[in-house]
């Protein structure tokens, strides 16, 4: 027998079309649960309309933290059904799921029956009527909270910290019709209840993965951004927007990606730890600037927050199919710093981390983030304060008579930076390949000190355990990264409750290697499967380019749109623990 | 590049360079564009490690090692992002962003589109000699339309209309728009302090002549004169006197007066403040 899905939490859809509130409600739910000491995984899904049209509200809610989507959901609402086919493949159900819908909105669509799921009706339009004022979507929420257990109190609470000043009678006309909603709910059967929520919660946040990757920028203590619009990137910029100028730094709207990455490199060369972020197309567009980061070791950091492609792709939806370009894109020999956050939560850190290691080591460093970390907003434990000791390495005034050096052959690799303003130590930063004091040169002698130098301060440097998230033991390695981590955690836990041990190592540093590391965290392994999301298997070819892998791994890619759901990886682990 | 002087030294034009020997050919018109930079700084009484000198690349994008200050040779088209980036992200440094005609008006003319509407306080000189010199005599964007003296050129030229460089700085909202000659080394400089001296995004236009693949510049210097007219504050005026000009007319044709990009930043929050908005 084999662990059932999702355990101890709950997986709800809200679908609709466009004005009918879905987001909203789900929006309430997740403030109400966290508020009663829950933890909450948010994401959502929409038609291809910016503004407007169907959507789904994707809810998991859960005792404890919560890093992946499920494998189906327990409910699914729909309050119409205009356009919600169109998310089908995103909504999995089961025959355990409940789909409550209006049987004024008409039959629900073959594609949801033929799942065997149960269907009741709720009459959302008809009861909302019965209240002035009232409107469907709040009745679907009182019934939904009422079906898992939620009490009806910390929902009115919500409503009234968000409606009560502003407009009164929609405050009273929403409770009533949440409470109409719950009432209504007793007649609608059983479904699967939450548990109880955690009694004494530490600290959480309520965050999306993108502000989190603004915040781990401010903690960094980056002070200037300029960057061009993107999805799935834009929540980035629209954090740091407001949030820069307020620790004193500066964001500037770019006209294009090219300007982005340059007027980064501009503002580090001043001294501003500076960041850009995009997607894809926008990566593709910054490289040759991290080329001349690389060259001019002027540090900068690119948050790439991926999406499916190549070219537009599916801009809207989650894919790691940018590893390619991050680690081998840059034209020469040019060593660099590619990280890659894990969870919603370790956006913040490893944003940080990368601010922390292109300052210290004078490099452009690559934050591969993706859709489905960055656009999902989450009730999380805060993830503890790291201080992350060191930055720049700048320099004085020389004394009488000494010549400064830019580009020193130091020990470390690391030369010394001047901020601009410090008297005698002028220099230009140049991509032309160059002497230890930055005069242009074609000298083979110098090319090679130079490249030597660059790739010695990347890979001597320490590290520390940040490279990797290591969890558990067995004779099974899971190697995975990104969006995909949570999925394998939850799956490696299934499988352990099915007698079936494996470790997980989810790569944070991703470039450049750390082949003592993984040789420790592989030590005893007789099997590895590694878990992406990428059609070309971009992580897994990466994985035996790079590193001796003790045995062959066997792989599991697929591309995006779809999310990695931890029943398949679990499946395949019970298959490999045979 | 050495320590010495203490922060009341005066700076002469020759501290300004660098002991690093120029690439570009005999009689380029850039050495003197080079002299009229040094001159400026100087005549202004700037501090080399108070100034940055940002470039792209291309034969005239050589020019900030050539200066003892804060240098930034970067790369093809995109020198106005770095030099904007560094001019926002530090304000108190005084910046000057320079290069060619393909560098600024082709591969880079949407950052120079931009940067004329951002109007950041910096200021943008452009040796302009028509002609690709550093890959062997290729059509700029400022090429005549019937130049063909090239390897890559189409007989009877490109036949494009080439780019006129005052008039689009002045359409994008440049807030000051010259035009200098390499051969007026003395007038250059001038301009060159009054644009960096003024508010906002300066721009300053500045025949070099390409004595190598474009021979014909020489007699550039019998066709320059000094403008008659003075400048302007009024657009309108600019633009019209623009659209009559053969381009050899000298001096400074508009002073505008919008507002330069950015405020001062003022703190009001910290790293920890903004992290506790997030929590429960």
């Amino acid at each position: 027998m084999t662990t059932s899905s999702g355990s101890g939490s709950v997986s709800i859809a809200l679908c609709g079309s466009g004005g009918a509130g879905v987001m909203t409600a789900a929006n309430m739910f997740v403030d109400a649960a966290a508020e009663a000491g829950f933890y909450a995984l948010f994401g959502r899904s929409s038609g291809p309309q910016i503004r407007g049209g169907e959507a789904a509200a994707l809810l998991r809610l859960a005792a404890k933290p919560i890093t992946s989507v499920d494998d189906t959901f327990d409910i699914m609402l729909a309050v119409d059904w205009l356009g919600v086919q169109r998310f089908a493949a995103e909504l999995p159900l089961s025959k355990s799921t409940l789909i409550i819908c209006d049987p004024a909105a008409g039959e629900v669509p073959e594609v949801y029956v033929k799942t065997g799921a149960r269907i009741v009706h709720l009459p959302m339009k008809d009861l909302a009527k019965a209240i002035p004022g009232g409107r469907p979507n709040m009745i679907a929420l009182g019934a939904v909270a009422a079906l898992v257990g939620f009490p009806v109190q910390p929902l009115t609470e919500v409503l009234g910290k968000s409606l009560k000043k502003k407009r009164a009678d929609a405050y009273e006309a929403s409770v009533a019709a949440v409470k109409k909603g719950a009432e209504f709910a007793a007649s609608l059967g059983d479904t699967k209840k939450l548990p109880a929520p955690s009694p004494n919660p530490g600290k959480r946040l309520a965050i999306a993965g993108n502000a989190a990757t603004g915040l781990g920028a401010i903690r960094g203590g980056v002070k200037f951004c300029a960057a061009y619009p993107i999805t799935p990137a834009t929540e980035v910029l629209e954090y740091l927007s407001s949030a820069l100028p307020k620790v004193g730094g500066v964001f500037v709207q770019a006209e294009d990606e090219l300007a982005s990455v340059n007027m980064c490199i501009g503002g580090s060369y001043g001294g501003a730890p500076s960041i850009t972020a995009t997607a894809g197309p926008g990566l593709a567009l910054m490289i040759e600037g991290l080329g001349l980061s690389v060259a001019s070791e002027t540090p900068v950091v690119v948050v790439d927050v991926q999406r499916v492609g190549p070219s537009t792709g599916i801009a809207t939806k989650c894919e790691q199919s940018d590893l390619n370009i991050a680690v081998y894109g840059l034209h020469g020999d040019a060593p660099h710093l590619v990280v890659a956050p894990n969870s919603i939560g370790d956006c913040l850190f490893t944003t940080q981390w990368g601010v922390h290691l292109a300052e210290v080591l004078q490099s452009p460093c690559i934050v591969l983030s993706d859709q489905a970390l960055g656009q999902s907003r989450a009730i999380i434990d805060a993830p503890p304060e790291l201080n992350l000791p060191g930055g720049r390495l700048t320099a004085t005034t020389p004394a009488e008579g000494e010549t400064f050096k830019r580009y020193a052959n130091t020990e470390s690799g690391v030369s010394p930076m001047p901020i601009p303003g410090v008297e005698g130590c002028q220099y230009t930063a140049d991509g032309l390949e160059h002497t230890e004091t930055g005069t242009p040169s074609s000298q083979s002698s110098d090319h090679n000190m130079q490249l030597d130098k660059r790739q010695r301060k990347l890979t001597n440097y320490d590290y520390a355990d940040h490279w990797a998230t290591i969890e558990g033991e067995g004779d099974i390695a899971v190697i995975t990264w990104g969006s995909c981590t949570g999925a394998a955690r939850e799956a490696i836990d299934r499988a352990r409750a099915d007698g079936v041990k494996a470790r997980l190592i989810s790569l944070r540093l991703v470039y450049p290697t750390r082949p003592q590391h993984m040789g420790d965290a592989l030590k005893g392994v007789k099997k590895i499967l590694v878990v992406e999301q990428s059609h070309l298997g971009q992580f897994t070819r990466y994985l035996r380019g790079e590193y001796d892998l003790p045995v062959k791994p066997e792989q599991l890619s697929r591309p995006g749109p779809l999310p990695m759901r931890p029943g398949e990886i679990h499946a395949r682990l019970l298959s490999m623990g045979k | 590049m050495t320590a010495s002087c203490n922060s009341s030294t005066v700076y002469s034009a020759k501290d300004f360079k660098s002991e690093v020997k120029p690439v570009w050919c005999p009689g380029c018109g850039d050495y003197a564009v080079l002299s009229s930079i040094t001159k400026a700084f100087a005549d202004l009484g700037l501090k080399p490690h108070e100034t940055s000198v940002v470039s792209g690349i291309g034969c005239s994008s050589r020019i900030p090692a050539y200066t003892n200050t804060y240098g930034f040779h970067s790369i093809h088209g995109r020198a106005l992002a770095v030099g904007q980036g560094l001019k926002l992200a530090r304000p108190d440094l005084t910046v000057l962003v320079a290069g060619g005609d393909g560098d600024g008006f082709s591969i880079g003319g949407n950052h120079f589109l931009h940067a004329c509407r951002r109007n950041v306080d910096l200021t943008y000189i452009v040796m302009d000699n028509r002609v690709y010199g550093m890959t062997k005599g290729q059509p700029s964007p400022t090429t005549e339309s019937d130049w063909d003296a090239s390897a890559m050129a189409p007989p009877g030229g490109t036949g494009m209309t080439p780019f006129h460089p005052l008039a689009i700085a002045l359409a994008a909202g440049a807030n000051f728009v010259a035009r200098g000659f390499s051969g007026d080394p003395n007038g250059t400089a001038q301009i060159i302090a009054e644009a960096i001296k003024y508010p906002g995004f300066s721009f300053v236009a500045i025949m070099s002549p390409c004595i190598t693949f474009r021979e014909e510049q020489r007699e550039w210097k019998e066709m320059v004169r000094p403008a008659v007219v003075e400048a302007t504050t009024d657009s309108a005026q600019a633009a019209r006197r623009l659209m009559t000009d053969d381009g050899f007319n000298i001096g400074v044709l508009y002073r505008g007066n919008r507002q330069s990009y950015g405020k001062e930043a003022k703190v009001t929050s910290t790293a920890a403040a903004l992290e506790a908005e997030f929590a429960l």
